[in-house]
């Protein structure tokens, strides 16, 4: 019990209570002198019409677009892998393990080789994109710089990400009976008919927990962005938890980046919360 | 009932404990007996590999002197500031560490760092045998400086001499010369630039935020308070970004060049005519193929009309965390590195001008390049602000001009409005670190 309440609520609790002081450079080498504020670091984040706030919502709404595209696509790719990989046939083995490969990379080494793949005159995507004449030699786009870097890390998040999903559904099908696609096949029912009346309600709890923690996971991402960026991001690649990284680590300025990791925190748990209520009324329903 | 009072002060014991462990947190690195001393030091070479060639044998050498051994971590240019940045918040980190002396101000300011107090200063050889300019360096205006200086930068004009001289030209003296002879040289079509710019690195964008500012007379800091948006700055920062913008002498790739080399690699393969670099250039040039025979270096020139300004007074300086278990070897080793015989050795690969009173340079063995930079740094430098919020100036200034190249890179145009909206946001945020 105590050593739970010290791993676990402590760091938030000392967390929550930064968020109250005015934790800059001048106090970060003896927190205790570092003076009260009370909201003060709140309302400079909350503060829309100031550089401070609009950056953050700009900041968030990136996020947020970011998110729908990871777990959105992610999602997709999964389930059209683990349906595909269903039923068994020869090379099965194999192709699942390939697509899992992206999962077991070591993130670093996969997300660095993303950024060669992404420079702008040595890259292999331009590479590619001027050999097939999409781009010309002098138009070569920016992947990393500009405004492209959110299309960047939305592609290496979904290639993060989507081998996650494969695998949890790929899990959830073992469940499904042969049977029921045997008896609606006899029932004239075509493969998208099957995959909606049986597939999908058979996922429904895995759905549940697999979208909710593809939310969480991607909505807090930090190491996409900042391998891919090297801790220097563009405003379109301006992810939620690099913009708290850069307020605290780089600016110093603990209190402030404290404040505005409390903010994610209370949307998070109010996301989930309505979430969890929805799906679980929803479940009773059922 | 009892649980939830139990939960209750469990929770507050906790939290105590936890305050109390990062309120106090130790150093890192020292033995018992104090004989073994964690230094980083900051990337001087050509490479991290060629910096730990470089030290090793200086290392060996201190450690016969007095017994005592030296870790050494060569840390990169990217991310040195935030693992400084990480050991003073955390309080673990080395005992000695480089730091770019342009920090010294608001790493003082922190507190994590021993102040050079007139025990200290002797202990490590008196102040008296620095350069003044260079000490001044070391800390906040008015305070006892909380680091010394170790190797001593700055900038210049680099051009390459066959280039010039088959275009007919003479090295530019004023900064409408260098755009003009910029264009001259520059071919997009055969992918040769007249100039070459670390134009992703933050770190030199913001210091050429300071050296056009400096040479349109204006000033980044009103006493201790950012002041971004005056006109000067603005129209220096607006001048510096046209280079690419307007005058379009510079490829729109160099966008994405972040790490202080490639601008040089481009400049020794002949792809740019020009690049700005500090006088440590010469290893990085020679080891991408070129002689040192083949460049020649001015003064950043002014604007017609403008300050002679071609530098700040840029180095690298040497601290010793409050905090280490091992204050009187590491005191020896930072008088050790600025002795007369250890600036010496170093001052050859490092390029560094001499930062201690009556050395000679060894810097270039080209008289005409040490006389222009030992110009620069004597009559044409300026001393970055000694303002605690030296260190969020940096990071903000320079990333809001990183965002403008990218933005001209990427077909976007940077009118003048759209400069001081962004110099206008950086100080906000640097306002905001205080």
């Amino acid at each position: 019990m105590v050593l739970e309440l010290f791993i676990h609520v402590a760091p938030m609790v000392v967390g929550i209570w930064m968020s109250f002081i005015k934790l800059t450079q001048l106090y970060i080498a003896n927190w205790s002198a570092a003076p009260f504020l009370g909201f003060g670091n709140y309302s400079v984040a909350l503060d829309f019409n100031a550089a401070q706030g609009s950056s953050l919502l700009r900041s968030f709404f990136t996020t947020c677009i970011f998110t729908i595209f990871v777990v959105g696509i992610s999602w997709v790719l999964g389930m059209a892998a683990a349906v595909a990989l269903q039923r068994s046939f020869w090379g099965r083995g194999f192709l699942r393990t390939l697509f899992l490969i992206p999962y077991a990379v070591p993130m670093y080494a996969g997300i660095i080789a993303w950024k060669f793949m992404f420079q702008q005159q040595t890259g292999a995507i331009n590479f590619i994109l001027s050999s097939l004449h999409l781009v010309g030699p002098d138009t070569k786009p920016f992947w990393l710089i500009g405004s492209n870097a959110l299309v960047s890390v939305i592609v290496v998040a979904i290639w993060r990400m989507w081998p996650f999903a494969f695998l949890m559904l790929m899990a959830g099908l073992q469940s499904v009976s042969e049977d029921l696609y045997e008896a609606s096949a006899l029932d004239g029912a075509r493969p998208f008919r099957q995959w909606r009346s049986i597939t999908l309600p058979s996922l429904g709890q895995v759905n549940t927990v697999l979208l909710l923690v593809m939310f969480l996971w991607t909505f807090n991402d930090f190491n996409t962005p900042f391998i891919l960026f090297g801790g220097n991001q563009p405003p379109a690649g301006d992810l939620i938890s690099m913009h708290i990284y850069n307020a605290s680590f780089v600016n110093l300025s603990f209190g402030f980046g404290s404040a505005m990791s409390v903010l994610l925190l209370l949307f998070l748990l109010i996301v989930t919360g309505i979430y969890l209520f929805i799906t679980n009324r929803r479940s009773k329903d059922a | 009932m009892r649980l939830r009072n139990f939960a209750a002060v469990a929770t507050v014991a906790v939290v105590l404990v936890a305050t109390a462990a990062c309120s106090s947190g130790g150093g890192t690195g020292g033995t018992a007996g104090g004989k073994t001393l964690t230094y980083w030091a900051s990337n001087q070479g050509t490479s991290i590999a060629n910096d730990k060639e470089v030290l090793a044998p200086v290392l060996a050498d201190f450690k016969k002197k007095t017994g005592i051994d030296v870790k050494l971590e060569v840390v990169g240019w990217n991310n040195l500031q935030t693992r400084i940045n990480t050991a003073v918040t955390s309080g673990v980190g080395p005992d000695v560490v480089n730091i770019g002396n342009t920090w010294a101000p608001y790493l003082s300011a922190t507190g994590a760092f021993l102040p050079y107090d007139s025990a200290n200063m002797t202990a490590i050889g008196g102040k008296d045998k620095f350069v003044p300019t260079a000490l001044a360096t070391g800390g906040e205006a008015g305070k006892t400086v909380t680091s010394v200086p170790l190797y001593g930068l700055a900038y210049g004009l680099y051009y390459n001499k066959k280039m010039f001289s088959e275009a007919g030209l003479t090295p530019p003296t004023t900064w409408e010369e260098m755009v003009s002879d910029a264009k001259k040289l520059t071919n997009a079509s055969t992918g040769v630039y007249g100039m070459g710019l670390e134009a992703g690195s933050y770190t030199e964008n913001v210091h050429f935020a300071f050296i056009t500012a400096e040479q349109n007379g204006a000033s980044l800091f009103n006493g201790t308070k950012p002041d971004f948006t005056s006109t000067g700055v603005v129209s220096g920062v607006k001048r510096y970004i046209d280079l690419m913008q307007t005058d379009k002498v510079v490829n729109p790739s160099n966008a994405q060049y972040t790490n202080g080399t490639e601008a040089s690699a481009d400049f020794a393969k002949g792809k740019v005519a020009m690049i700005v670099n500090q006088d440590n250039a010469d290893a990085l040039l020679t080891s991408n193929g070129m002689t040192s025979s083949a460049y020649g270096v001015v003064p950043i020139p002014s604007p017609t009309g403008g300050k002679n300004v071609s530098s700040g007074i840029q180095g690298i300086n040497l601290s010793v965390f409050k905090n280490t278990k091992n204050k009187d070897a590491a005191l020896q080793f930072v008088k050790y590195m600025t002795s007369a015989s250890t600036q010496g050795i170093l001052g050859k690969p490092y390029a560094s001008i001499p930062v201690l009173k009556g050395v000679t340079p060894t810097f270039t063995d080209d008289a005409a390049i040490a006389k222009t930079f030992s110009d620069v740094y004597n009559n044409r430098s300026r001393p970055y602000p000694l303002v605690p919020l030296e260190g969020a100036f940096e990071t903000n200034v320079g990333n809001a001009l990183n965002g403008m190249f990218a933005t001209i890179a990427t077909k976007g145009t940077v009118s003048i409005a759209d400069v001081k909206t962004a110099m206008q946001a950086a100080q906000d945020k640097t306002n905001a670190a205080g």
